[in-house]
């Protein structure tokens, strides 16, 4: 479905903060896939996502979506098969609009943007009964401006538009980092749901293992722009966060003390 | 009493001017506060369309064709700003400053080297400009002809305005403006959608440069000086007057009123003597003051917060000494 082969990335190459994100990234995606990745501050995560939705271009490499070679291709073109969400709640939403203009923009991801009217009727139905599963009381709060919303309804919302159009990858980055521990697990809930629902493949970036182990088939945990670690199946589902400290300490051949990893 | 009186004698022609610049003033509200560019390009595109009416109505075009052909060169200097803005990487305000600065010669070049050309009423080479026609047409003064205009087309811009930026399109190009990650992520080509908009901009501020071209009946290279200023001020007088929460519709008629508001301190201070030089440095400084009052306030209430703050210090140490 997905393949990274030997995928590179440099940020500020020659200058003095040149900084190595990506060093040869290999992975191979396959359909219905729910990959959670891991791995300490500056790793390459969010990097590695970041060259599949084309946020950036790599220095060299490869990456398929599909079968196709996108390597080259612009962000916006790319996102026809890409739903994401981010870690910051105010990057997913145009604040300034109304909750039902961004889910209607979601609808039209991949469809041509013609002079037909923005929202149709029809449609607030449908994302007034999309809505109503969240229990934020946002099916009511259509023409309401996002600004006015929480970070967790913001986050709830930007699901929903990432995944209004049955997207080929979802793409999660931390995107619940920024909430609060209850709001945070209300809103990891319900990605699982969504993504057992619509059989989506999905990659999830989270700093909790315990997290990382309990969703998804399939865990990888990257450490200095490498993935290092790629378990699915039986041997990840066995999985404990002792496991995933000790693989830490054989890798980095010192006690593990990361600032952002969560322990619990 | 007898300044109200010249006030309420000139308003007609500030109505009409309010208007007609109003609609520059939109082309301003659609790059600075939708598309979030502050679009230098205004100064030289004003000036391009008061020079092409001035020229080609001059040379004996009809004026509709004029203004017609106004607009489509207003596009084109947006669209010029867009792919130097977007496909070349230049910063908006410098992509726009380069635009305006090739448009001054542009401008000499239609005008034939001249500075202005006039549009001449009577004599041998007198031509009819749009409100021309119009008052013959219907038989009413240049007054009544130059309001109903602005009202009219005033009228047809909000309402299309409203249509266009409820459309897929248009909520994209409002979206491009608050938030270019999301567009992006949705599948928008922010690119296309910030060239859309400074060619519908454009358009709208080439439109206004020709109307005045015609009302005063003259085009000059320097028309367009301070323009992006005088739609700044409109905007702001407009939000000043009308808040800034109301639906889109409200938001783009407020910036008419600002615009007439606008010309009616201009009238008011000119009647009460005000070097008329002076008045391109009244109006920054009216934009100033307003652009200032939100971080004044800001600043106000910080030193409120802070004084009450140590006040709570001191009432705790006298105490303690106590
Ligand atoms: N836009 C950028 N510009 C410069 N350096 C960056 C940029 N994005 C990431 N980096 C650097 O690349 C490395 C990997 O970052 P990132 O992928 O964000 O890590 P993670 O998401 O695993 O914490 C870090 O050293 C970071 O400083
Ligand atoms: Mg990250």
């Amino acid at each position: 479905m997905l393949v990274l082969k030997d995928v590179c990335k440099t940020f500020n190459r020659g200058s003095a903060n040149e900084k190595v994100a990506l060093q040869g990234v290999n992975l191979n995606v396959q359909d219905g896939d729910f990959i959670t990745v891991i791995g300490g501050n500056g790793a390459g995560k969010s990097t590695m996502l970041n060259m599949i939705s084309g946020a950036f271009p790599l220095d060299s490499g490869l990456i398929k979506i599909g079968g196709e070679n996108v390597t080259n291709q612009p962000e916006h073109i790319r996102a026809k098969r890409i739903g994401r969400v981010f870690q910051d709640p105010m990057k997913g939403t145009a604040g300034d609009m109304w909750i039902e203009e961004n889910l209607a923009i979601a609808m039209r991801r991949g469809k041509k943007r013609g002079l037909k009217w923005g929202v149709t009727k029809e449609e607030r139905e449908l994302y007034k009964k999309l809505l109503a599963p969240f229990d934020l009381g946002l099916e009511d709060r259509l023409q309401t401006k996002v600004s006015l919303l929480s970070g967790g309804q913001r986050q709830a919302l930007t699901l929903l538009m990432a995944t209004i159009q049955k997207p080929d990858l979802l793409l999660l980055d931390e995107h619940t980092a920024a909430l609060d521990p209850k709001t945070a697990a209300k809103v990891l809930a319900m990605t699982d749901e969504l993504i057992k629902e619509n059989k989506l493949t999905a990659i999830m970036v989270t700093h909790n293992m315990k997290d990382a182990i309990k969703y998804g088939n399939r865990l990888i945990m990257m450490m200095n722009g490498k993935i290092i670690y790629d378990v699915s199946g039986e041997e990840k589902s066995n999985l404990k966060v002792s496991d995933l400290l000790k693989k830490f300490e054989i890798s980095t051949g010192e006690e593990f003390a990361n600032d952002r990893m969560m322990l619990v | 009493m007898e300044l109200l009186a010249s006030i309420m004698k000139n308003l007609p022609d500030a109505i009409s001017l309010g208007l007609v610049w109003g609609i520059m003033a939109i082309g301003v509200y659609i790059t600075f506060k939708v598309l979030d560019i502050a679009d230098m390009t205004v100064d030289g595109t004003f000036a391009l369309g008061g020079c092409m009416v001035a020229a080609t109505v001059a040379a004996g075009w009809n004026p509709v064709l004029s203004s017609l052909l106004a607009i489509l060169c207003g596009m084109v200097a947006g669209f010029v700003t867009g792919i130097l803005h977007t496909k070349l990487k230049i910063p908006a305000i410098l992509a726009g400053i380069l635009t305006m600065l090739s448009l001054y010669s542009v401008n000499l070049m239609i005008l034939g080297g001249k500075s202005n050309i006039g549009m001449s009423q009577f004599g041998e080479q007198s031509v009819e400009t749009i409100p021309d026609k119009i008052a013959a047409l219907f038989g009413i003064s240049a007054k009544v002809t130059n309001v109903s205009i602005g009202l009219i087309l005033a009228i047809v811009i909000i309402m299309g305005l409203y249509w266009f930026f409820g459309t897929e399109q248009g909520c994209l190009i409002r979206a491009t403006g608050i938030n270019e990650a999301m567009v992006k992520a949705q599948g928008g080509n922010t690119d296309s959608m910030k060239i859309v908009g400074l060619i519908i901009a454009n358009g709208f501020v080439a439109l206004s440069g020709a109307l005045v071209a015609q009302i005063q009946r003259y085009g000059d290279v320097g028309m367009g000086t301070g323009t992006i200023v005088i739609g700044l001020a409109s905007i702001i007088i407009g939000e000043v007057i009308f808040g800034t929460k109301g639906s889109f519709k409200i938001r783009i008629a407020s910036v008419f009123f600002g615009s007439i508001i606008y010309r009616v301190i201009i009238a008011v201070v000119l009647l009460l003597g005000f070097n008329p030089n002076n008045l391109k440095l009244l109006t920054a400084v009216l934009v100033i003051a307003a652009l200032s009052v939100p971080v004044v306030r800001e600043h106000i209430s910080e030193k409120k917060r802070i004084n009450a703050n140590m006040k709570k210090y001191e009432e705790v140490d006298t105490n303690v000494g106590a």
